[in-house]
């Protein structure tokens, strides 16, 4: 063949993330090599990637069949549009990472430069290969490496007792999840031993198996994906990882685990059942309420984010429900607005959430701190930081003119339609769920405004704050790259949906494309113009002329100058700048008005403590219904066998002596 | 019984020896005694594995004989012989069932066996078909003197015991395995008997005591 097909292209950016990770291990102590030429190159090659992808999007599906692997069982890949969507996203996502990365790295922190740079680029080439799997097999040993190379980052800083706990955590809930996977496939299969995604297709399931493997999948993808209740891992992992790690995963991997299901149920399953997308639906919402509600009441930065996350997954999942709905009942233009939205969101969360989640990392760098209560006032110290994070968290809230908006929005106008369902009880009950979105979108500001208020803006709370200084060049240059990606996605909405028109075609025969493209590339009107519609630019010249015409007016109209006096005292004598509102008290009302969510331990000072203090400690109920029981039976039942280990020679023998005996009476010929 | 061979009737005689040994190593309190036991039990096999090659004109259960002779009835007990005189452990042998008790279960093993073998031996076409009970039953008699014992050197014995009933249920059954396996079995058992004398002296050494229950403390707790 002399032509080069994109995913041979693809096959050698995947060697290529390789080669450039054991290049690393070549001068594991390296840093400025490392960083300074490995992570640029690796992003270089993510930009590759992220190009090829996009010009695959119009393209034909793509095959091929890699000679690796065990003898008569080669891994098979293949690139259709549903694949190109996830890997233009793992594509340029990763650029805006990896340069990051080139200037986040430092010596002593953990592990060895070489080495994470091997894990690094292992982790991303692993991700393609899920996303380029084509046959269960691949796809296990890609996801398993996934799992592996990932575990390795996050126990990066391995001193600490907690980040070994939370590294621990996840691969122990990353392998029950791929057991489930694994299931899921082996019961697409039905008994035929084909293994490869044509020939899961190609199979007739009875509804009974079909739900069987549906639901192994949201299990096993869910475990990935941080859907309730097998979520835990993730607010302990995303804190314990290094900042580019945890933006890579929270960005770019949980959005595997929403390909891999939107590659189950609405691939290799065929026709969905109707009440696939009531669960879907139904856990995705309890995920996004849980997880907005728990960002709320953190202190931690990258832990606040990380429940962020799990609310942003779960309005994804939304989204996958509402398609699955609207498909099973052949609603194929609103099942296209959903899954339009559902695309949408991962783009633009991946986008978002690395932002911040590097932004996080600046911070921690300047002042060694990941504690809201210890931070305050950076934007006059890190501008470029405080500004490019403001980007992230305008984007996370759903506000215009940015990407979370635009995803949001067609969500709702998705839900908006779900009267139409010719289902008695559907039609009444999911609109409900647009409402508990709504509450959901509201906390997640809420829980943003705490975010940035705390960290960047008023006062310093801590006089080692004054010494933080500004993120370097690479650093800044990744966390522009990502605003880019924000502003882009937020700007040009019609443009996007065009180019992944192709996918949500591909998945249900119908699309938003052309409606969109008769419009114009300004404006979006999902359904008809009419009804409603969006324009983002406007939005954009309304709010910079807003501000820039409100301070030109209010300097006109006061003196025009800037003076700074303190604040009203209240009458008290001291005042510092720890009187602030802190993170806790910041979100105090949340946590009372929601106080049946919460598992929370308090301790109140008294009046007569020598040395009072506060605390508050919010636990999940989930790890102490769920988890405790199931590690305490566990360990029940181990102590139980352990019994059969008496120590006795003479009883051991008895074990083969009777096993023997019992064998030879059983198994008569 | 006209119409039985004397072969035949020879091999069962010989058989049931070995059966009788079983029993008698079962009942034995004394450690030189078991091992003589175990030497006759040896030997015996030695003959009855010798009619088979007679009758059937088969080479290779000739040197199976010779094998068998020369290692379970010579060389394995003066091996022990030395151990015991070495280790100077020649005093009773504690039992952890009491002996009867022991023998009744024996017994019942015995039926089990003869019950289990039945159907194989049916389908089996060789001269020494009967014997496969006996042999099922020796192996059963000496896993449960392994049991029941708790010191080291009658748990060895019990070993090799087994042994000579698996290779008794091979000959009776088809005629005896391969050469090749049979040397190899061979040499396993002789270099098994080695390692198991070093352990002796490693655990007397230790526990001043070959009592096995003195292991006990090496469990995981």
């Amino acid at each position: 063949m002399t032509q080069l097909l994109a995913i041979d292209a693809l096959l050698i950016a995947a060697c290529a993330w390789l080669a450039v990770g054991l290049a690393g291990l070549a001068a594991p102590r390296n840093l400025r090599f490392i960083s300074k030429t490995l992570f640029p190159v690796g992003a270089l090659v993510g930009l590759g990637v992220g190009l090829l992808a996009l010009f695959s999007l119009g393209q034909r599906p793509e095959t091929a069949v890699l000679a690796i692997g065990l003898p008569d069982l080669p891994f098979h890949l293949r690139l259709d549009k549903l694949t190109a969507v996830f890997v233009m996203l793992l594509g340029f996502v990763s650029v805006g990472i990896s340069i990051y990365a080139a200037g986040y790295f430092r010596k002593g922190e953990g592990t060895a430069p070489g080495l994470l740079c091997l894990e690094y680029h292992v982790f991303l080439a692993s991700m393609l290969m899920v996303l380029l799997a084509d046959d269960a097999y691949a796809f296990m040993v890609a996801w398993e490496c996934m799992a592996l190379s990932s575990f390795f980052l996050v126990t990066t800083d391995n001193r600490h007792a907690e980040i070994r706990r939370a590294g621990y955590l996840y691969l122990l809930i990353a392998h029950l999840g791929a057991i489930a996977i694994l299931l899921s496939f082996g019961v697409m299969t039905s008994g035929s031993g084909d293994y490869s995604f044509a020939g899961m297709r190609a199979q007739e399931l009875s509804p009974f198996w079909a739900s069987v493997a549906y639901l192994l999948a949201l299990v096993g993808f869910g475990a990935k994906a941080g859907l309730l209740p097998v979520h835990v891992w993730l607010p302990e992992a995303h804190p314990a990882a290094p900042s580019p790690v945890s933006a890579m995963m929270s960005g770019v991997m949980l959005k595997t685990a929403i390909y891999g299901l939107l590659r189950v149920s609405f691939d290799l399953l065929g026709t969905p059942l109707w009440w696939w997308g009531v669960v879907a639906l139904a856990v995705g919402l309890a995920t996004a309420l849980f997880g907005v509600l728990y960002s709320t009441v953190q202190s931690d930065m990258k832990r606040l984010l990380a429940y962020s996350s799990i609310e942003n997954i779960g309005l994804i999942v939304v989204g996958i429900g509402l398609t699955l709905i609207f498909h099973a009942y052949k609603m194929e233009g609103l099942a296209a607005l959903a899954l339009t939205a559902v695309f949408y969101h991962c783009l633009s969360h991946a986008g978002f959430k690395s932002l911040l989640f590097l932004a996080t990392g600046s911070v921690l760098h300047a002042t060694k701190e990941r504690s809201l209560g210890k931070l305050g006032g950076l934007i006059h110290r890190m501008p470029w930081v405080a500004w490019l994070a403001l980007v992230g968290v305008i984007a996370s809230t759903g506000l215009p003119p940015l990407s979370g908006f635009v995803s949001e929005w067609l969500l709702l106008q998705g839900f908006l339609f779900s009267p139409g369902l010719p289902h008695p009880w559907l039609n009444m009950v999911v609109p409900i769920a647009a409402a508990v979105i709504a509450l959901v979108a509201a906390l997640a500001g809420f829980a943003m405004v705490k975010f940035y208020g705390i960290i960047f803006l008023g006062q310093m709370r801590e006089e080692n704050l004054k010494e933080a200084h500004d993120a370097g060049p690479w650093e800044k240059a990744g966390l522009v790259w990502l605003a880019l990606i924000g502003f882009l996605l937020g700007l040009f909405p019609s443009s996007v949906i065009g180019v992944i028109d192709g996918a949500t075609k591909q998945m249900l025969g119908a699309g938003l494309g052309e409606r969109v493209r008769e419009q114009g590339w300004w404006m979006l009107a999902p359904i008809s113009a009419e009804r409603a519609s969006y324009e983002p630019l406007i939005f954009l010249v309304t709010i910079v002329l807003s501000v820039y015409l409100g301070k030109q007016i209010v300097r006109r109209l006061y003196h025009g100058r800037v003076r700074r006096s303190p604040a009203w005292d209240c009458g008290y004598v001291f005042q510092s700048s720890r009187a602030q509102d802190t993170a806790e008290g910041f979100s105090q009302p949340i946590r009372r008005i929601f106080e049946p969510a919460f598992r929370m331990d308090r301790h109140f000072p008294t009046g007569r403590d020598e040395k009072p203090y506060y605390t508050v400690k919010v636990e999940d109920h989930f790890w102490h219904w769920l988890y405790v029981p199931v590690a305490r039976a566990a360990e029940f039942v181990s102590k139980l066998i352990t019994r059969l280990q008496g120590g006795r020679i003479s009883v051991y023998l008895m074990y083969s002596f009777l096993t023997l005996i019992i064998l030879l009476l059983v198994a008569r010929p | 019984m006209s119409s039985v061979p004397l072969s035949a009737q020879l091999i069962n005689l010989f058989a049931s020896v070995i059966l009788l040994m079983a029993f008698a190593m079962l009942a034995q309190r004394r450690v030189l005694p078991l091992i003589n036991l175990f030497a006759i039990q040896g030997a015996v096999l030695a003959a009855s594995t010798g009619v088979v090659a007679v009758t059937t004109h088969q080479a290779h259960l000739y040197w199976s004989a010779g094998l068998t002779l020369a290692l379970k009835a010579l060389l394995l007990p003066w091996i022990l012989h030395r151990l015991v005189r070495r280790l100077n452990v020649k005093w009773d042998v504690e039992s952890l069932i009491n002996i009867p008790t022991t023998m009744i279960v024996g017994i019942v093993l015995v039926v089990v066996a003869f019950n289990v073998a039945l159907p194989i031996s049916q389908l089996s076409s060789t001269i020494s078909r009967g014997t496969l009970g006996i042999a099922l039953a020796s192996v059963m008699l000496a896993f449960l003197m392994m049991i029941t014992r708790s010191k080291a050197i009658p748990q060895v014995v019990g070993f090799l015991a087994m042994e000579n009933g698996l290779f008794l249920a091979a000959t009776s059954a088809t005629y005896g395995m391969p050469m090749v396996v049979e040397l190899g079995i061979a040499l396993d058992v002789l270099v098994g008997a080695i390692i198991l004398g070093v352990f002796f002296f490693q655990i007397r050494e230790q526990f001043d005591s070959l009592d096995i229950r003195h292991l006990e403390r090496l469990k995981d707790s």
